[in-house]
């Protein structure tokens, strides 16, 4: 419609005006006046459609790819950065719902406006109009050009957007960090550079975009000094009338009017371009931990076994942080394990819920392969309390929630007297109602980790793994946790990773890892009468002294 | 939800003024693409008036005329070209320096704010001002306000060529202004609204994005991953709804204008063409084709700039969010108390007798000279009372001394206080009550700068940079040398597992990422504060995560460490507490008992009861 109106609007001049015919005006201004009228309620609703289609299209995209990020394996997870995946939701988004709307109004207009002003330039002379043939070619070669040799850069501003962002993000989390080290201004300059760089890399970006325009004018300009030049030539043959040559150029002004609203469509594309790639990323990457063929829905019992497992967290490439692993763990056993910084303990507990996935060997479950499992029904069994635990904005039984939806307030309550937490949580303001800021700033950080724990016991696990959960708990606190958890939930495997010797004394097994190996595995006094290592161990903490030692002293 | 502001499209303004000199020349450059633009369409009847007509009424075929015509109209071409080119290039140097000036700003301005806000704000919705909103400037800068320009030249061209030619007809034009005008009111409103709300939105996503991504190990362990999508499919949906509505305001606005343009037109040919038959006010059929063609170019400036008013609506509904963030109020520091080197810095961590040797503090007086104090480490509490929230205090009644190089330890239940006393002592949150005096002198006075350089923080969360070993253990002190950052982490116990990594001291560790073990990573945070040497170390649960083992190989290095200087210890274990000086036992924000290892073990109190681990219930 908004096509054919500006030849309509020629017409009435052309005809009705010049002409002087005022009936002929009254006519095509009826005609005009309805197109106009529908023109405005398509336009509105287009408008309408299109922006309802772009944002759907913009929430689609997000959602496909939240979905994905949350079947990522921790090792995808720790390849693409937090601060990537979040610009790649949100702003890398943002650019392709834009081009996706310009595109619904513009990519249809403006094509089939350059379309017509064709068809009506070819009718009025087939040979002038063999001109614009000529033109375009060129023009889409330069625009081509310009487009391929732009991309790269876009690729690039965007992954300084993710070192942005992630500046930002270390920034706002590490504030205390920041601040008593005083290193504001160091930041500053940190981050100056960041935003130096977009600048820079932007800049050149769009400084080579900016050819587009210029290169459609002398494209399209030339074009008409060759119309006037040849048309005036026709002209005196005889060939072409006057008025001809006028339409000449309306049409050849149409159709720089719709390349230059292409043009823009291109840079919208062009950006956009880089933004849908890494998009594409996201939604491509596909977890590396699925669920074989025919998984099992159901575990057996708690018991554990590794068989000859070796890990490195970079594949079988990498240099090995578990090697050799041979252990056996029976249902409901409790297993400590003892070993120092950086020996692998972590890296070993992670195994069993299959958070990873073994170099080599296997490791089994209630004597099946982790491997065979549904991944949602192994990690329901096995509840891990990591040692970086996050609790979320909301209330504390929200969080708690997480470990069991349907959870009665009393399983609620008695899970939290279990992990010790209850005590403190009823001290709060609002109990267990009371609001939790992000990342649990309002609670002290052995709060925090009891929560963790409580949270962990409403799963009603087969098999529960603490990661050192219990370190910034005192020492009273630890000993009563480990006193309910023996006594009231036998059925369950406990693996407990802990730095007291305390912690772990009265379990029935402990291993002791050193250096990604299994140094020894027995009870407290077998590994007292055996293994140097926890020999070593356990007298430095009899020789420094520790609240847990003198516990049964 | 609030109207957006004239004031915040001024203050946008003034950004976009600092490259006042460029704009000019900008200005001028889509003036004469403009002139070139205009020069294009009279050439036509230029052509065809002085060339063509002559040349057929002569019937000769002499070009040279005509040559030399379109030869000088390229050359016009050319200069309107390289205007375009030019003016199109300048404003992306303009569009971009107000990008970085404003991240920059932003930035500059958040590093001010209290860590209070860092409590209260949900991290990724400050980070989405930084991308989301900061992005929306963008077409607006570098399109918008060259097209308004351009367009605001044409029409106020056109409106005086059509009060010339005829008076009547110009009211028409005119009504039809006011009606586009409205238009853009009613409409313009009501998406500027739903784009502040898409901004908003925008940011809660981004917030709950990087709370979830950031814990999404957690989601994992729990298998809560069709909660966390259920949850983000809610904050998603209202989002694009908001998106949608926003949109779809924004772009019925061109359709509308387009078309009032339209009805124009046809009102204009009609009345005019009636008003030319009856012969009222002295149209003519000529004057009547003249003004039409104004009227289509009147039109045109006014469709581009209703294209334009999507992006400045976003803009400034990021921009509302910009200025949200760089209004906040910053962390207050009147304290006219800064630190100097008297003598001359010596640096290296054993070279100097006490590490707190050579510093002093510096009041001015009134007069121009200033008061020197030396720097010794003691710290006073006297009747400190603190808590986050108002009512609800955490601390009650705070009243403790630590001598210079005294180790002074808090042990207590979670939750006790312990952290908050660290808390207060740097500043980070200003007491209610009570005074903190540092060498006597109150922190209250003391710039914060200089208060936190005088002290060694290690916190019990511990965050490290993305960057290498080295350089984040240098984070203590810039300047210090590459052995400097060795001999503390040798200090620490650190230096073992760092040669054992890919690249030494050179491994780039990521930020958050799964690269150390916890215990690893609190070994270097308490290297980076060895590094800055500071007279007064805060230690909140330090060596939590160190298995005892390493730390019984640590603790050499750390009691060197401690060494000469006042230490603020918070641990559980033993082995860092019982050689305090003094041990304040915290029970709910009081110190119920204080006194060395012995004396308190002696008094058979809470401290005996921890110590040994008797379960005499008291709470």
């Amino acid at each position: 419609m908004e096509v054919i109106i500006p030849f309509l609007m020629a017409d009435l001049i052309d005809i009705g005006i010049d002409g002087g015919q005022v009936a002929y005006i009254w006519k095509m201004g009826g005609i005009l006046a309805a197109c106009a009228l529908m023109a405005l309620i398509c336009g509105v609703l287009s408008g309408s459609f299109s922006a309802f289609a772009s944002s759907g299209f913009a929430r689609n995209l997000r959602r496909e790819m939240y979905y994905n990020i949350q079947t990522f394996s921790f090792a995808a997870l720790d390849k693409f950065t937090t601060a990537s995946l979040i610009t790649r939701l949100t702003s890398d988004v943002t650019n392709v719902q834009m081009a996706f709307q310009m595109i619904l109004r513009m990519a249809v207009r403006s094509p089939l406006m350059l379309i017509l002003a064709f068809v009506m330039a070819f009718r009025v002379h087939a040979g002038l109009s063999l001109i614009f043939m000529g033109a375009i070619p060129l023009l889409a070669l330069g625009v081509y050009l310009i487009l391929g040799h732009v991309h790269p850069i876009f690729m690039r501003v965007f992954a300084t957007y993710d070192r942005l962002n992630k500046t930002v993000q270390e920034n706002v989390r590490g504030i205390r960090v920041v601040k008593s080290f005083v290193r504001e201004e160091h930041e500053k300059d940190k981050f100056n550079r960041i935003s130096q760089r977009i600048f820079a890399d932007f800049t050149q970006a769009e400084k080579r975009m900016a050819f587009t325009m210029p290169l459609m004018q002398i494209c399209m300009y030339a074009c008409m000094l060759l119309i006037a030049w040849i048309g005036a030539r026709l002209i005196v043959q005889g060939e072409m009338s006057t008025g001809q040559l006028m339409s000449m150029f309306t049409y050849a002004m149409q159709i720089l009017f719709s390349l230059m609203m292409l043009s823009m469509v291109f840079v919208m594309v062009v950006i956009s371009r880089a933004s849908a790639e890494r998009i594409a990323e996201v939604l491509r990457a596909e977890s590396d931990l699925a669920n074989g063929p025919d998984p099992v829905f159901s575990v057996p019992d708690g018991s554990i076994d590794f068989r000859g497992v070796d890990f490195s967290y970079a594949g079988p490439a990498g240099t090995l942080c578990l090697t050799n692993i041979e252990v056996s763990i029976a249902s409901g056993e409790t297993v400590g394990i003892l070993g120092g910084t950086g020996s692998g303990k972590t890296s070993l507990v992670q195994l069993i819920p299959r958070l990873y996935d073994a170099t080599a060997g296997t490791i089994e479950v209630g004597g099946i392969d982790v491997r065979a499992y549904d991944l949602k029904t192994l990690r329901d069994e096995v509840a891990v309390v990591l040692q970086k635990n996050e609790l979320f904005a909301g209330t504390v039984s929200e969080n708690l929630r997480w470990g069991s939806e349907n959870a009665t307030e009393e399983e609620i309550a008695l899970a939290c007297r279990r992990a010790q937490a209850d005590g403190f949580i009823r001290a709060m303001p609002s109990g267990y109602d009371t609001l939790l800021e992000q990342g649990g700033a309002n609670l002290s950080g052995g709060q925090k980790q009891r929560l963790c724990i409580a949270r962990a016991l409403l799963k009603k696990p087969k098999i529960l793994i603490l990661d050192d959960s219990t370190s910034a708990v005192d020492t009273r606190t630890d000993a009563s946790l480990r006193c309910a958890l023996r006594e009231e939930l036998p059925e369950m495997t406990k693996l407990i990773i802990a730095q007291r010797v305390a912690s772990v004394r009265d379990a029935d097994k402990i291993i002791v890892l050193d250096g990604g190996r299994v140094q020894a595995v027995g009870t407290h006094a077998e590994l007292l009468q055996t293994c140097r290592i926890y020999q070593e161990v356990y007298h430095s903490q009899q020789k420094g002294g520790d609240f847990d030692e003198a516990f049964e002293r | 939800m609030k109207r957006l502001s004239g004031k915040t499209a001024l203050r946008l303004l003034r950004y976009v003024s600092r490259h006042r000199a460029l704009l000019a020349v900008v200005f001028v450059c889509i003036s004469i693409s403009a002139v070139a633009g205009v020069a294009g369409s009279s050439f036509i009847e230029t052509l065809i008036d002085d060339h063509i007509t002559p040349l057929l009424a002569a019937g000769s075929s002499d070009f040279s005329g005509l040559a030399r015509a379109v030869f000088y109209m390229a050359l016009i071409y050319a200069a309107g070209i390289a205007a375009t080119l030019f003016y199109n290039r300048a404003m992306v140097t303009i569009t971009q320096g107000v990008l970085k000036k404003i991240r920059d700003d932003m930035f500059a301005h958040m590093q001010t704010l209290p860590v209070r806000y860092f409590d209260t704000n949900a991290f990724g919705d400050v980070m989405s001002r930084y991308t989301n909103d900061t992005d929306t400037l963008r077409q607006m800068i570098s399109q918008s306000i060259p097209q308004a320009f351009t367009s605001v030249i044409t029409i106020l061209a056109v409106t005086c060529a059509m009060l010339i030619i005829n008076l009547p007809l110009t009211g028409v034009v005119m009504a039809c202004v006011f009606l586009m005008l409205f238009a853009v009111r009613q409409v313009g409103g009501r998406s500027a609204r739903h784009f502040m709300a898409q901004q908003k939105f925008l940011g809660e996503v981004n917030g709950f994005i990087e709370e979830m991504i950031n814990g999404q190990k957690v989601v994992k362990v729990f298998c809560h991953e069709e909660q966390t999508k259920a949850a983000f499919d809610a904050k998603n949906d209202a989002l694009a709804r908001q998106s949608a509505s926003a949109n779809r305001f924004a772009s019925i606005l061109m359709p509308i204008m387009a078309n009032i343009g339209n009805l124009q037109y046809v009102l204009i040919a009609v009345i005019g063409g009636a008003m030319a038959t009856a012969g009222i006010g002295g149209v003519t059929l000529g004057a009547i084709g003249a003004f039409l063609s104004l009227a289509r170019s009147f039109a045109q400036p006014i469709g581009q700039i209703s294209m334009q008013i999507n992006a400045v609506i976003m803009a400034l509904a990021g921009a509302e969010r910009i200025f949200q963030l760089l209004d906040e109020e910053g962390e207050s520091d009147e304290g006219a108390v800064t630190l100097t080197a008297a003598g001359e810095r010596e640096s290296g961590l054993k070279s100097r007798a006490r590490p707190a040797e050579g510093w002093s503090w510096r009041r001015e007086r009134g007069d121009g000279s200033a008061e020197y104090t030396e720097v010794l480490g003691r710290v006073e509490f006297q009747n400190v009372t603190f808590g986050y929230v108002e009512g609800k205090t955490v601390l009650q009644g705070i009243t403790l001394y630590a001598k210079p190089g005294q180790k002074i330890a808090f042990v207590g239940a979670t939750g006790a206080g312990k952290t908050t006393i660290a808390n207060l002592i740097s500043r980070f949150y200003e007491i209610t009550d009570g005074t903190i005096l540092f060498d006597g002198v109150n922190i209250a006075e003391i710039r914060k700068s200089a208060l936190r350089r005088a002290l060694g923080i290690v916190l019990q969360d511990t965050h490290l940079f993305t960057d290498t070993v080295r350089e984040n253990i240098r984070y203590g002190r810039l300047d210090a040398t590459d052995e400097e950052v060795t001999a503390a982490a040798r200090l620490a116990g650190a230096h073992d597992f760092i040669l054992r990594l890919p690249e030494g001291y050179d491994t780039v560790i990521d930020g958050d990422g799964g690269s150390l073990s916890q215990g690893q990573r609190q070994l270097l945070s308490i290297a980076r504060a060895a590094v800055l040497n500071p007279p007064v170390m805060i230690l909140d649960e330090a060596t939590s995560s160190i298995d005892t083992r390493t730390e019984a190989i640590v603790q050499k290095g750390m009691d060197s460490l401690m060494d000469g200087r006042t230490v603020f210890v918070i641990a559980h274990r033993l082995s860092t507490v019982q050689n305090a000086k003094a041990i304040m036992v915290m029970e709910q924000g009081r110190v119920i008992e204080r006194g060395d290892h012995e004396s308190l073990l002696a008094e058979k109190g809470k401290y005996y009861q921890l110590y040994t681990g008797s379960f005499a219930e008291s709470d």
